[in-house]
């Protein structure tokens, strides 16, 4: 059922695949993250205006489909005018988008989990606004929403698996050419899911280890 | 200031100068605090109707009444943590919270604010506590922040706090690993870092366990005989009795009744206050072999 001789030969292109998944993935996620950032603070503004703009941003790319946003950034833009975009540029664009999205409304739960108390409490201490966000508000968000995020971290990788869409060769888009001319399904779909299991199951991982000793402190 | 620095030991209040003394010789103002005609609506509620009131120096006042009779918020008025919108609280004779403009009264600006209530610690009944610092750095932040203390001078001063509330062993706990009455105590210890001229307690024993009241009640007995001013909204009457000069007893956003502990436990005269004593008594049936 194995053919050793052809897994030992498939094995580096798929490495090579997963690298592009890695960084794809990687990209997306600090695009994302600063998005999430910049759209968790609308939702959080005082300003109605800001916040239903921020509202608007996740209905949208929290709402379509990321195979879908996909397709849309990849073929839809370039034929209303927009430059035409590498299929790696697509992926990151998609992906950060859609990650931000979902970034977004951890980081709105983080910082409003935070009871206004503590921040009273700042506040008459002559704590500035600044001095609490930095001292009080974000030391305590990063905690709250770090095992959310890592978690985030792994929805994105596995959801990068899309990007095969727009022609891009990461890990599953190489394993489905692989499969197409050796016909070996089961091997090599299979090697394809260890590849995601490598990383995914690791982090997956650290973030109960890290869930765990933060709730030692913090319970 | 220094001497805020020589520990107590775990009985406070030992020193001979601890923070109420230092205040009473070197300040002679006597008034700290003063409320005028202070009124607060929610929307078309009107939560406080005109509350005058004064707090001298060195002075425990406790301000007892049913829920919902605007207690808290007029306590927390007293810090603006609630906008009163009629009136003035005045704070060592500095207006709080508002200042008057052409166009009216006007907000005055945070830095404002915060200049006028430097002097004002405050200890609430859920702690407030940051769940991310140990108790000392609990202590030690704003000394470090807001106060600009060195690293080691703050460490110093926090730890003299902790201590003083019978928490210097407790220094490195996080407050997860603290009981409520302890971290009531941290909180206290926090405020008092502060060097405040006067404290407001809000309900500071309610959310803890009946065994653990004692501790926190203590700590604030120690801090009256040193001198602190104080302004307790609270419903132990046992140490309203013991502890305040005078008893406020406030129903629907009005002082019903104010005066000394003997006036407003012995010998009440109005039918609202009599009848919520009433409540109190039928509730803590040990209250009545403790009147003389």
């Amino acid at each position: 059922m194995f053919d050793w001789p052809l897994l030992q030969q498939n094995a580096p292109l798929l490495l090579g695949a997963l690298w592009v998944t890695l960084q794809v993935s990687m990209a997306a996620l600090v695009f994302g993250f600063i998005i999430g950032i910049v759209v968790g603070s609308l939702r959080l503004s005082p300003i109605p205006l800001l916040r239903r703009l921020g509202g608007a941003y996740i209905f949208v790319f929290r709402g379509i489909p990321l195979l879908v946003q996909l397709l849309f950034i990849y073929y839809f833009l370039p034929r209303v005018g927009l430059p035409n975009v590498s299929p790696t540029v697509a992926a990151i664009i998609g992906l950060s988008l859609a990650a931000g999205a979902y970034i977004a409304e951890i980081m709105r739960g983080g910082f409003l989990a935070i009871p206004g108390g503590q921040l009273e409490a700042a506040g008459l201490l002559g704590m500035s606004d600044a001095q609490m966000l930095m001292r009080i508000r974000v030391p305590q968000a990063v905690r709250l929403t770090l095992p959310a995020l890592v978690n985030e971290m792994i929805l994105l990788i596995k959801a990068s698996s899309l990007v095969s869409v727009v022609g891009l060769a990461d890990l599953t888009r190489t394993a489905q050419n692989l499969a197409a001319s050796d016909y070996m399904f089961v091997q090599d779909y299979l090697m394809l899911a260890g590849f995601y299991c490598l990383i995914n199951v690791p982090l997956a991982y650290a973030a109960s280890l890290l869930e765990r000793r933060l709730k030692e402190r913090t319970a | 200031m220094n001497s805020l620095l020589i520990p107590g030991g775990n009985v406070p209040g030992q020193s001979p100068e601890s923070i109420g003394e230092r205040m009473k010789t070197n300040d002679e103002q006597s008034t700290v605090l003063t409320l005028n005609k202070v009124g607060k609506s929610f929307g078309h509620l009107r939560v406080l109707k005109g509350i005058d009131l004064q707090v001298q120096r060195s002075e425990v006042v406790c301000l007892i009444g049913p829920s919902g009779s605007g207690k808290s918020t007029l306590l927390r008025s007293m810090a603006f943590l609630e906008e009163y919108d009629e009136g003035e609280i005045r704070i060592e004779g500095q207006l709080l919270g508002w200042q008057d403009t052409d166009k009216g009264r006007r907000r005055a600006p945070q830095a404002q604010i915060n200049q006028v209530r430097r002097n004002v610690g405050m200890v609430f009944q859920q702690f407030n506590l940051w769940p991310h610092m140990t108790a000392l750095g609990n202590v030690c932040e704003a000394l470090r922040r807001v106060r600009k203390l060195s690293a080691d001078d703050a460490k110093k001063r926090g730890m003299a706090m902790l201590d003083k509330v019978g928490l210097a062993h407790k220094a490195d706990a996080y407050p997860a690993q603290l009981s409520g009455g302890q971290q009531q105590r941290v909180a206290i210890a926090r405020a008092l870092a502060m060097e405040p001229h006067i404290m407001l307690f809000d309900e500071p024993t309610s959310a803890l366990d009946p065994e653990l009241v004692g501790e926190v009640l203590q700590v604030m007995k120690t801090l009256a005989k040193e001198g602190m001013t104080m302004v307790v909204v609270t419903h132990e009457m046992g140490f309203a009795a013991q502890v305040a000069d005078s008893v406020i007893f406030l129903d629907q956003g009005e002082i019903v009744a104010r005066g000394t502990p003997q006036q407003i436990f012995h010998n009440a005269e109005q039918p609202r206050l009599q009848q919520f004593l009433q409540n109190y008594l039928d509730r803590n049936a040990f209250w009545q072999d403790a009147r003389p």
